[in-house]
């Protein structure tokens, strides 16, 4: 039974549609990838799993209807979403907003208990625990978002955009922490990027997602192989 | 310089108050981007409340507890019934709801206990201390210090707290709080419950001086915008500091430079002065337009 | 919908207003025939507020400030030399005040200077977005009474706390009352305002002005200069304004500070809600509430129970409340959805069903 399934998911934005029935399956350990252009329904995607928009369609996570379910519920079933956005609490000290990642589990116990693993992951984190979240940069940024979802142990992280903004360096070195945590704890992904090369790179497989629709899927071997994701996406 | 000290330390003492009122307009403005204009409604109707206990017998300080317990459901019940269903509306369609509430709660109030002014008791005794060569009434002592505990208690909440670093989180991005598990809409329910708390504080402190009548907290509302103002609407530091030195300010310049009459006019120029000259006020952050 | 059957149906609806208004008198008693004077009042400040809030969608908690002003040049312009010189103490000698202006030809007088007052006021207010500007406004409200208790201006000629202006007497020997003189120049003033607004805000200003409040900043990008069109915006309010409070001390022959207490100016902005935000027409509602509401909520009719005089604040409060759950077209908006299924029903078959759905 995969971990996550999306069978025929359909989401409006008012009179809009964005996404047009789309089916996905993640399996417990696996990184999948989720590419397209800009406007393609990566993001509502994730949304729709997390329960910020509104869809038609069946959402299964661990087996488990989680359609109907509120966004608050779905984080505590145990999804991780770092958003477009970082969605960073720009106010708070990094600290606090580490601290928040464990809200959903219990904040006290679940931070003492989390909080050395995942610093382990981002050691400079610890040196800048006062600093207002809002002043680190773009990357530092990113990293703190994807520590403070790491925090409350989930069982499916859902990264949107990652790499959007930042140096290529940065990427990389964030991408390298994605793998390694997969390969530590046998993390499950699910990444969003218009990034293909790169998130080709790090996952199993991938899915292409063309006007609300899964245009191409297959493992991330047989994509690069893809004539036309090659031509749309890997510009080779 | 000992009549200027004794007229900074009853400034303060008014100042206390309007701090606490500022301080639960910051807390509703943080929480849900709006300006609360039933929050001195609120807090009259609270006091009413707090006089109709010690009427049935009740002692002032259970009588206080309740009062603030009965506070607290009421500004949770308030934001669930009626903020609620106009939450994502514009800003206009808010303003005119609180604005609503507060000729509904202000009839409200008249309604049940009658437009009559009554007293009502402090728990201070009416006695002055000679401190320092400087005159300092009781009630004043006692207001400076009811409002610091109050404050004192919330900050060590907002601070210490899970809960309170939730409420913080949801009040600066509650999309992204969604996200962690937080139940936002109801952050934002105990975000107005704590408001009302603080009202209620401020309505039974200033009842004693003031009197009892259902109109009494308007005008320390309009002290407390001035204050919410000065002090940056955003920041609740801003408010008890922009509270004390408006409640001084005010106090100082009504005994020394301006005729009582003029004490409200006064403090309505500094709130426009601010306004127009320095929006972010004292602490708070400028506003960023959104497109 | 058709077009030309709601213009018809408008038209018919004004036509009837005006024969409404102008048979009303013959049919009351002058008390009664005073409290629609007081509706022809409440309607223009309520128009000049609902081009402000309606239109331009900037928030006034200070109208009935506005009101005073207008009410206190009024009063000093018909009390004449005596009156300005109680205010100035000395007039410059080339004003030709006289013995004053009839009260009638101190309205424009009193819109303008009014008029003024609000644009001044409104330069400051560009840089305050929606609850800063209520906060403004809502200063001003509180400020300007006791301005003007400070500055004793209730002690004016006439005493008694206020200043005392003779009834003015029906002109051309016209063979009516003065209550019903007063009542005819508060609805004809009414409705020459009605129309300008009707003018102004259908023409090239109103479009400026809705663009403003649906987006000032795509506004801006499409060459409207926001600054300019709001500054506009609150003069021509207060001018309203103004001459509604003229109106009014002609009315009551009276003017101090408590006449235009805080809540007159809550009650205005309630009252612009209730009948339609962004609807001249609703406006009408708006007034007829403004004056009604207080008193059939403290003394319902058919009932022989006299409730609270608390009552009223507690009727409008839940009132505008619920409006803006439920309708917030105000009264106008509900009309208007009347008025589109009507005119669809006329121009459909009967025995067919309605297919599509309205909201």
């Amino acid at each position: 039974m995969p971990l996550l399934e999306l069978r025929n998911v359909e989401a409006r934005y008012g009179p809009i549609k964005a996404l047009h029935g789309v089916s996905l399956t993640l399996d417990e350990g696996e990184i999948v990838a989720l590419l397209g252009a800009n406007g393609a329904g990566k993001t509502t995607t994730l949304r729709a799993i997390s329960g910020a928009v509104r869809k038609t369609g069946e959402i299964a996570f661990d087996g488990r209807s989680i359609a109907q379910r509120s966004t608050e519920r779905v984080a505590q079933l145990g999804v991780g979403h770092v958003p477009e956005g970082r969605g960073l609490f720009a106010e708070l000290s990094v600290w606090d907003n580490l601290r928040m990642g464990a809200y959903v589990r219990g904040e006290r116990k679940t931070f003492k208990q989390e909080a050395p693993r995942v610093l382990g992951y981002f050691p400079w984190l610890e040196a800048r625990k006062y600093q207002q979240a809002g002043t680190l940069s773009g990357g530092e940024q990113q990293m703190l978002s994807l520590a403070r979802a790491l925090v409350s142990r989930p069982r499916l992280l859902m990264l949107d955009e990652p790499s959007l903004g930042l140096a290529p360096t940065v990427v990389q070195e964030l991408f390298a922490i994605v793998k390694q945590l997969n390969a530590d704890e046998g993390l499950s992904v699910l990444v969003v990027e218009q990034n293909a090369n790169i998130a080709l790179d790090a996952s199993a497989r991938a899915y292409v997602l063309e006007v609300g629709k899964i245009a191409v899927e297959g493992t991330s071997a047989e994509l690069r192989r893809h004539e036309g994701v090659r031509r749309s996406y890997l510009g080779y | 310089m000992a009549e200027f000290l004794q007229q900074v330390v009853s400034g303060l003492a008014s100042g206390a108050i309007y701090a606490s009122l500022a301080l639960a307009l910051v807390l509703i403005y943080r929480a849900t981007d709006v300006i609360n204009f039933s929050q001195g409604e609120m807090a009259t109707f609270t006091t009413y409340v707090a006089w109709s206990l010690m009427n049935h017998g009740v002692a002032y300080w259970p009588a206080f507890v309740l009062t603030l317990a009965i506070a607290f459901l009421g500004g949770v019940a308030v934001e669930r019934v009626v903020i609620r269903p106009v939450e994502h509306r514009p800003e206009i369609v808010i303003v005119i709801v609180t604005i609503g509430m507060l000729i509904a709660i202000n009839g409200l109030t008249g309604w049940i206990w009658g437009a009559d002014v009554k007293s009502f008791d402090s728990p201070f005794p009416n006695t002055t201390h000679d401190i320092a060569g400087v005159t300092v009434s009781t009630r004043d002592l006692g207001t400076m210090g009811v409002c610091l505990v109050t404050v004192v208690a919330l900050w060590t909440f907002f601070r210490f707290t899970t809960l309170g670093l939730a409420l913080r989180a949801s009040a600066v991005n509650p999309q992204a709080s969604r996200l962690l598990g937080v139940r936002v809409g109801w952050m934002l329910a105990l975000g107005w419950g704590l408001a009302a708390v603080l009202g209620a504080v401020a309505g039974m402190m200033a009842a004693p001086t003031i009197f009892l009548d259902p109109s009494m907290m308007l005008i320390v509302l309009i002290y407390a915008f001035a204050s919410a103002v000065l002090g940056g609407i955003d920041s609740p530091i801003g408010a008890v500091v922009g509270g004390l030195l408006l409640g001084v300010i005010v106090n100082v310049l009504g005994a020394y430079v301006v005729p009582a009459e003029l004490r409200l006019p006064t403090a309505l120029a500094i709130l426009l002065l601010v306004l127009v000259i320095r929006p972010q006020g004292l602490f708070g952050h400028l506003a960023v337009q959104r497109v | 919908m058709n077009p030309y059957a709601l213009s018809a149906l408008k038209v018919a609806f004004f036509a009837a207003a005006a024969g409404l208004v102008a048979v009303l008198p013959r049919h009351m008693g002058e008390f009664r025939l005073s409290q629609f004077t007081f509706v022809a009042i409440y309607f223009i400040a309520l128009l000049g507020l609902n081009i402000l809030t309606g239109y331009n969608g900037q928030i006034s908690l200070g109208h009935g400030a506005f009101m005073m002003v207008g009410a206190y040049v009024s009063a000093v312009l018909s009390l004449g030399r005596p009156g300005l010189e109680a205010l100035l103490f000395e007039p410059p000698d080339w004003l030709p005040l006289g013995d004053g202006l009839r009260p009638i030809f101190t309205l424009p007088v009193a819109g303008l200077i009014t008029g003024v007052v609000g644009l001044l006021f409104g330069l400051p207010a560009l840089r305050l977005a929606g609850v800063s500007l209520a906060l403004a406004t809502f200063a001003v409200a509180v400020s300007l009474p006791q301005l003007a208790k400070w500055a004793r201006l209730e002690d004016l000629p006439g005493g008694g706390g206020g200043l005392v202006l003779n009834l003015p007497t029906t002109p051309f020997g016209w063979d009516i009352s003065t209550r019903h003189w007063l009542y005819y120049e508060a609805w004809v003033t009414a409705g020459i305002l009605f129309l300008a607004a009707w003018l102004l805000v259908r023409g090239r200003v109103g479009r400026a002005w809705r663009a403003i409040r649906d987006g000032e900043i795509a506004a801006a990008a499409s060459g409207v200069s926001p600054a300019a069109y709001k500054t506009f915006a609150f003069g021509v309010s207060s001018f309203y304004a103004g001459v509604a409070g003229a109106l009014l001390a002609i009315e009551v022959s009276y003017v101090n500070p408590d006449t235009f207490p805080l809540s007159l100016s809550i009650l205005l902005l309630a009252s612009v809600v209730v009948g339609g935000l962004g609807s001249l027409s609703g406006v009408i509602f708006g007034a007829l509430l403004l004056e009604f509401l207080p008193i059939y909520a403290q003394d319902p009719p058919f009932t022989d129970s006299a409730l609270s005089k608390q009552a009223p604040g507690v009727v409008f409060g839940v009132l505008l409340i619920l409006i803006m759950f439920l309708i917030p077209g105000g009264a106008a908006g509900l009309l208007r959805r009347a008025t589109a299924a009507f005119v669809r029903r006329l121009r459909r078959p009967p025995e067919l069903p309605a297919s599509s759905t309205t909201r």
